[in-house]
This record gives structure tokens, C-alpha cells and sequence, in this order.
């Protein structure tokens, strides 16, 4: 029964979502309340019939109904209760359930918290939305049901591919999905704008806390996912340039630019042709990404069972959504008018190139990314794009984009005087710059390209951190107290500054950590010791552990540091019962400036094993980075002015070249 | 400095800096495709010295052995035709076994054996490296092809 009220919610969803997807169109075209009226309930009860399909999904999880396909092929009666709930998503069927669900959250958010919106926007964004939902539930009805019956039931489940079996991945699928289908709000907001002809500042306002609160969580989602990768896959590696991470990183960046460009279209009124082709673009990637990993292409970890079915059904589903967009774009964007003009050295020009540098990234990505495939796709040989490309490609852009960021955000709209910028941040440039290539030292033996990388670490944190005390500093031209002068700085500059922190601890964190790593693949016995990165690593025992599902060889390793012991690691290999596959499971020690990292390898003859000994300094830079990133990118969401009930266009504050418009509170 | 000069500066840089970025783009890209072969490839000599590239097939039953470290491996790979020599330092992945589809990035070295700085086989129970699979395929159609067109024709 369970999956019979499953599968019929998820068919009334895909109904409603034809009725949210058609009828407030027609209504926003006529000038039809009532029709227009139908998005909001529509998106509600579409959320409502989704809530039960994945309810019903997780029932039969939690109750190992082994008569569903999916839940043998992804459960197993004596997987720990979290990997249950979890499971729901670990395979493609019910990932596409999840994914379908966030889709249903993000419309039902948009109905509740745009209520100030113009009837017409609302109806044709939540139109919008409906016309992508039944793309995706479609998907999911059609080819991709997870609630398939299995005849006979399996008398036990296959369980859960054990790499899944992790924390790590319990959170990791929901926040990238939370980020890949919250751009479906921005692009219906793009296409709402192109429909009604009306693309302002106004627009650019709706859009952007949306846009935030996406990009906010894709950021945490890629984190999670290299975080989980770095351990659970047991190279120590954390980034790999594998297609699939690829996939999600193409959106991010071309999200990330349409962030930047969404300011200038709000503050300025400038870019909007820019804007809604970035919006639309990062959109189409976020559907490049659900292809690639859905259509079998691709091998890894991520791509789910071979079905050409899907890799059609998905590739014709972006094609008309690309083109369909594409032309509304070529019909409309002539209307759209140009905004405020601007001066060689402005806000604007700066946010243009940063714009200019993650479109080039972006496309140099999609090059590594797609040729491999083209040529396998057309029989032309088969030919890999390795880490080498995109690092030669990446270091070279992100240079100039990083330095930028130091002094960009400083910079006045309109125009501003470059001499005068540079002037006043020479002392930062200059300590950022002695500091940086000093600090290496402390690290390890001095190169060049580590301290590059910390001057521009300190570089960016040193500017934003002059900017936040210049504008909380007291003046005497003016009697408010500090504390009024940091409630006035307004989350969305606090957001941004958060976030460009975050992307200074990122880069010093990569630096580091790729040029000071040291890893030993080793043979040990016994009361053996490794030196590694200056610690000692000494193997005390050797034993065998049972786990709920699996039994484990596990060695016990202590590590000393000066000669004292410092901390006990406990890495396993893992049997899984209902697995042939051996899992290493990491142990790690983490720290601020360091994380010891110790893996098993192979059994060898004689009681040795071959051990896998890592010293990755600054790793947790990288995530703190991340953290600080998704951070910036919720709070600038949660500014007061995207919250106040929306004003006319007149007024805006269009130009107030001497504050910075992220504190303009409304 | 005029409007119109201003504007045209800012566009020629911008292209400029286009085109420089494009030019490294592509010649990168050049540099670091990594093509693909298979064993029988190698025994034809068609494949470059010293650039890195991928090869594929089963790892040959009986094989392997390691080195005295205990972390140095030796092992062939085998289309079926022809067996290659492959030497890696590290661990090798948790389902790598004989008579099972591998596939390993490295360069040829002096003497024809493959140094390999990666090692990956199948990560599933139920798949095998498609490059592995592509070069049993291609010289099983070889082999076919040898005996239905017999020497001389």
C-alpha cells in the first residue's frame, strides 16, 4: 500500500504542477486574478503531495519494506537507523524524489515570502517554477519511480553502497540540491522578467536574496561533498576535477558571478541583459549537471545505473529549456534598455571583470569537462582531461580575480579614482605582501607560489578587515556609539565581507596544503614507526572489530610529536556483510594547522599491512573558508531591505556614490 | 580622455585580455589531453614516449607480485593480445584483482614498462572500467579481423 500512496501523491503532484506551470501564465498574460491566483495554492499543494510521496519513501525505508525495488537495492535490515533515512537518497530513483521535493519547497517559499510582489511577477515566477516541476516530477514518474515494485520481495536489501554509509553524506545531497534547484528560483525570476518586459532595479532586489540563500547553500553542498570525499575515499585528496564535481562547480562559479552582477542591476541599474543571461546560464548548467550525473556518461561514484531512457528524456528536457529561454532572451532582451553608465574605474568596471573571469573559468571548465565526452559520444577515441589542465587554466584566472578582490569592494560606483584607492591601501598591500611570503617559512621549505598565495590571503583579509574598522571606527563629525555604527553596517555588507573572508582562508588553505602536504605509502608491522611531516606514527596493534553491519580489521597507531605521545588513531578496513568490496574507513586527527591522516591499505604476508600516512597542513582552512562563504551568503539574505515591503522604482537609491550601497538599509 | 575613447580602451582591453586568456586556455588544453591506448597500441609502437597517457585491460592472471618494500607493485595488463608490464608505487585499490578490468595513467618507460602514477579499477561490484572493456573489445575485432584475413591479403 505504502508505495501505491506514494507513487499516486507524486502523480497528483506532477498534475498540480501542470496546473501551476500553465494557468497563472495565462492569467498574468490576461490580466486574470483568479487564474493568476492558482500559482500559490497550486505550489502549496504540490509541496504538501511531495511531503507524502518522500514520507511514504522513508516509511518503507525505516520498515525495510523489501517488496519496493529501490529500498532492496539500498537497504538492508541491519543498516543503523540515520543511513536509513538517508538511504531514502542514496540512489537515483529516490535522490530524484529529494530533489523534486526541494523543488516543491523552493515554490512553496517563493508563494509565502514574495507576498509583496506585484500579482503579475508573482504568477509568472511561480509559472515558471511549475513549468520546471513538471519537468522534473515527470522525470521521476515516468522513468525514475522509486516506488517500483519488486516481485518476489527480496527476502533481504542490497544495503547501502558502504561509501555512503557516512555522516558526511547524510547532509551533503540535501544542500547541494538545496543550492542546484534554488537557481531555478533565480532563472524564473529571469524569465518572469523577460515575459512581463519589466526588468528594473526592483527586480534585481526580488532576485537577489533568492539568488544568496542558493548560491549560500550549493557552496556549503560542494564542501560537503570534497570534505567527504577527502576522507572517505582515502587518498587524502579532496578536489579531483572529476567530471561530477566539475558538474557542480560550473554552476557555482557562473552563480557566483550572477551574485555579483545582481548588485550592480540592483544598485546601478546596469548589466540586466548580463544578469538574465547569467541567470539563465547557471541554470542551464544546473541541468547540465543533473545529465551528466543521471544519464550514465559518466562513471563515479555519483552516477547512478546506465538508462538511456533518462539521458534522452534529460538532454531533451535541457535542450527546450535552454533554447525556449534562449529565444524568450533574443525576443525580449532588446527591451530591456541599458542602465547608468559608468567609468573606467568604478564598482562597476570591477565587478565586470570579476564577472568576465568566472564566465571564463566557468567556460574553460565546460571545455575540460564535455570534449572527453563529445569525442567518446561520437566514437572519435577516448581521451582524459587531467588535474593538469584545469590547474594551468584555474591559477592564471583566479590570480588577477583574487587580487581584484582585495580592492574592489572599496571602489566607488561611477567612477572612482584609482591612484587614490591604491594610495590609501598601500600599507595593507605592502604587509600583506612581506607578511605572505614570510609565511611559508613557517610552514615548510620557502616557495614562491605558497607565498603568493598567502600574500593574497592576507591581501583580501587585510582590506576587508580596514574597511569594517574605517566604517565602525567613531567620528567626530558624528555621535553614534560603536555599537549603532555595527548595527548600521547592515547584514548584506557583513554577508559580503564574511564571505570574501571566507574566500581568503580558501586560498591560503590551498596553498598550503598543496604544497606542504607529505604522504607515505608505507609497510608496517608491529611496534614500527613512520615519520611523517614530523610526527611519528607507530603501529601498536592489529586487531579484528565487529560493527553493526560489518567486521573490521582495525590498527591501532600512535602518533608522537617531539617524542610524547600525542593522540591514538584507529583506522579500519571494513567488511561489510552484504558487500565483496573491502572499505577503508580514515582515521584523522584534526587541528588547526594541521590534520594527521592515517588509512589502511592492503594486508600483506607476515601480519604487515601497507599503510596509507598523511600531513595535510591548513586543511581546515579550506572548510572554514566554506563555512564562512555559505555564511555570507545567508546573512546578505537576510538583510532588512530585501524584508521591507517593496518600494516604487523612483525611490531606489540609484546613486549614492559615497556610501556603500550594501549598508543602504531600507 | 573622451567617452567614446574611454569606452573603445575598455572594449580593446577587454579583448585583448579575451583573446590572451582563450590562447592559454587552448594551448593547455593541448598540453594536457591525456589520450588513451591499449597494450596492443604499445606493441605496435604508436604511442609516445614520456607523455602521460591512460591504458586499459585485465590485469593477467598470475602476474602480480610486489617488491621487496612491500608498496612497489608489478603486474601486466592484458587485452587479450598482448601483455604489458606495469610497475606502481602505492596502494592499489580495494577491487583490484587478477583477471579483473584495470586502468592506468602514466608514461612509457625505456625497456617498455608502464610506470604508473594511478591505478584505478572498478569501484562497484557490478562495472568494469569501460576503458578496460574498450580494449578488450578492440583487440578482440583485431584478432578477428587477423583470422579472417590471413597474412598476405
Amino acid at each position: 500500500m505504502i508505495a501505491e500512496i506514494g507513487l499516486f501523491a507524486l502523480i497528483l503532484a506532477l498534475l498540480l504542477a501542470v496546473a501551476q506551470g500553465t494557468l497563472p501564465l495565462v492569467g498574468a498574460a490576461r490580466g486574470d486574478v483568479a487564474l493568476m491566483a492558482v500559482g500559490r495554492s497550486a505550489a502549496y499543494g504540490q509541496l504538501l503531495f511531495l511531503g507524502i510521496a518522500y514520507a511514504m519513501l522513508t516509511y518503507a525505508f525505516v520498515t525495510d519494506d523489501f517488496s519496493i525495488a529501490y529500498v532492496a537495492n539500498h537497504s538492508n535490515s541491519l543498516l543503523p537507523i540515520q543511513y536509513k533515512f538517508s538511504g531514502v537518497w542514496g540512489g537515483h530513483e529516490g535522490s530524484l524524489l529529494l530533489w523534486v521535493l526541494i523543488l516543491g519547497f523552493w515554490s512553496a517559499a517563493v508563494a509565502t515570502f514574495s507576498r509583496s510582489l506585484p500579482r503579475e511577477v508573482l504568477a509568472r515566477v511561480l509559472g515558471v517554477m511549475g513549468l520546471i516541476a513538471i519537468g522534473f516530477i515527470g522525470f521521476t514518474v515516468f522513468t525514475s519511480s522509486p516506488f517500483e515494485r519488486l516481485l518476489p520481495a527480496a527476502m533481504e536489501g542490497r544495503d547501502l553502497n558502504p561509501m555512503l554509509q557516512d555522516p558526511g553524506l547524510i547532509i551533503h545531497p540535501p544542500m547541494l540540491y538545496m543550492g542546484y534547484v534554488g537557481f531555478s528560483v533565480a532563472f524564473a525570476f529571469a524569465i518572469a522578467a523577460l515575459i512581463g518586459g519589466r526588468l528594473d532595479a526592483a527586480w534585481a532586489r526580488w532576485s537577489r536574496p533568492w539568488t544568496a540563500v542558493a548560491w549560500a547553500f550549493l557552496t556549503v553542498g560542494i564542501g560537503l561533498g570534497s570534505w567527504w570525499a577527502y576522507y572517505v575515499l582515502g587518498w587524502g585528496g579532496w578536489w579531483f576535477w572529476d567530471p561530477v564535481e566539475n558538474a557542480s562547480f560550473m554552476p557555482w562559479l557562473m552563480g557566483t558571478a550572477l551574485l555579483h552582477s545582481l548588485a550592480v542591476t540592483e544598485k546601478r541599474g546596469s548589466f540586466k541583459n548580463w544578469t538574465v543571461m547569467l541567470a539563465i546560464l547557471t541554470f542551464s548548467l544546473v541541468l547540465l549537471a543533473a545529465f551528466l550525473v543521471r544519464s550514465g556518461v559518466l562513471t563515479s561514484v555519483h552516477a547512478f545505473a546506465v538508462d538511456p531512457e533518462r539521458g534522452v528524456y534529460l538532454l531533451a528536457f535541457m535542450g527546450i529549456v535552454v533554447a525556449s529561454s534562449l529565444t524568450l532572451f533574443a525576443w525580449r532582451a532588446g527591451k530591456v534598455g541599458l542602465g547608468g553608465s559608468f567609468g573606467l574605474v568604478s564598482r562597476e568596471s570591477a565587478l565586470l571583470t570579476n564577472n568576465v573571469l568566472l564566465a571564463v573559468s566557468g567556460a574553460a571548465v565546460l571545455l575540460g569537462t564535455l570534449y572527453p565526452l563529445f569525442l567518446d559520444a561520437f566514437g572519435l577515441g577516448k581521451i582524459s582531461v587531467g588535474p593538469p589542465y584545469f590547474e594551468a587554466v584555474f591559477l592564471p584566472l583566479m590570480l588577477p580575480l583574487l587580487l581584484l578582490l582585495g580592492f574592489g569592494p572599496r571602489l566607488r560606483w561611477k567612477q572612482d579614482s584609482p591612484t587614490e584607492q591604491l594610495w590609501r591601501l598601500r600599507w595593507i598591500f605592502a604587509a600583506s605582501f612581506v607578511f605572505g611570503m614570510i609565511w611559508p617559512l613557517f610552514v615548510g621549505t620557502w616557495s614562491f607560489m605558497a607565498g603568493i598565495g598567502a600574500f593574497l590571503g592576507l591581501w583580501i583579509a587585510g582590506s576587508a578587515l580596514k574597511d569594517l574598522v574605517e566604517r565602525i571606527r567613531p567620528r567626530p563629525e558624528s555621535q553614534q556609539s560603536i555599537g549603532t555604527r555595527v548595527r548600521r553596517l547592515g547584514r548584506s555588507y557583513v554577508g559580503m565581507q564574511s564571505a570574501h573572508l571566507g574566500v581568503a582562508l580558501v586560498v591560503v588553505g590551498i596553498t598550503f596544503v598543496l604544497g606542504y602536504d607529505d604522504e607515505r605509502d608505507v609497510r608496517m608491522v608491529v611496534g614500527e614507526t613512520v615519520e611523517v611531516g614530523g610526527y611519528g606514527f607507530r603501529l601498536e596493534a592489529l586487531e579484528e572489530v565487529q560493527g553493526p553491519n560489518f567486521t573490521a580489521d582495525q590498527a591501532t597507531v600512535v602518533v608522537y610529536k617531539n617524542g610524547e605521545r600525542m593522540t591514538t588513531l584507529t583506522p579500519q578496513m571494513r567488511q561489510y556483510f552484504s558487500q565483496e568490496q573491502p572499505m577503508a574507513q580514515t582515521s584523522l586527527h584534526r587541528g588547526i594547522f594541521r590534520d594527521l591522516y592515517v588509512n589502511m591499505g592492503e594486508e600483506l604476508p607476515g601480519n604487515a599491512w601497507v599503510m596509507r600516512v598523511y600531513y595535510k597542513p591548513y586543511m581546515n582552512w579550506v572548510w572554514a573558508g566554506v563555512i564562512l562563504m555559505g555564511l555570507g551568503g545567508f546573512l546578505s539574505a537576510s538583510d532588512r531591505r530585501y524584508r521591507v515591503r517593496v518600494r516604487r522604482e523612483e525611490e531606489l537609491p540609484v546613486d549614492r556614490a559615497d556610501q556603500d550601497p550594501a549598508t543602504v538599509t531600507g | 580622455m573622451k567617452k567614446r575613447q574611454k569606452r573603445l580602451l575598455l572594449v580593446a582591453g577587454g579583448l585583448a585580455g579575451l583573446a590572451v586568456v582563450t590562447g592559454l586556455v587552448l594551448n593547455a588544453f593541448r598540453d594536457n589531453l591525456v589520450f588513451f591506448y591499449t597494450p596492443s597500441d604499445i606493441a605496435a609502437e604508436i604511442v609516445p614516449m614520456e607523455r602521460t597517457f591512460r591504458i586499459g585491460g585485465l590485469v593477467e592472471d598470475g602476474s602480480v607480485y610486489r617488491g621487496e618494500d612491500g608498496v612497489t607493485v608489478h603486474f601486466r595488463v592484458t587485452d587479450t593480445a598482448v601483455a604489458v608490464p606495469v610497475v606502481y608505487h602505492g596502494i592499489l585499490p580495494n577491487l583490484f584483482r587478477e583477471g579483473q578490468g584495470v586502468v592506468a595513467v602514466g608514461s612509457l618507460q625505456d625497456g617498455g614498462v608502464f610506470k604508473a602514477n594511478q591505478v584505478m579499477a572498478r569501484h562497484d561490484e557490478t562495472y568494469m572500467p569501460p576503458e578496460a572493456a574498450e580494449a578488450i573489445k578492440r583487440a578482440q575485432r583485431e584478432g578477428a579481423r587477423t583470422v579472417a584475413h590471413p597474412e598476405g591479403y
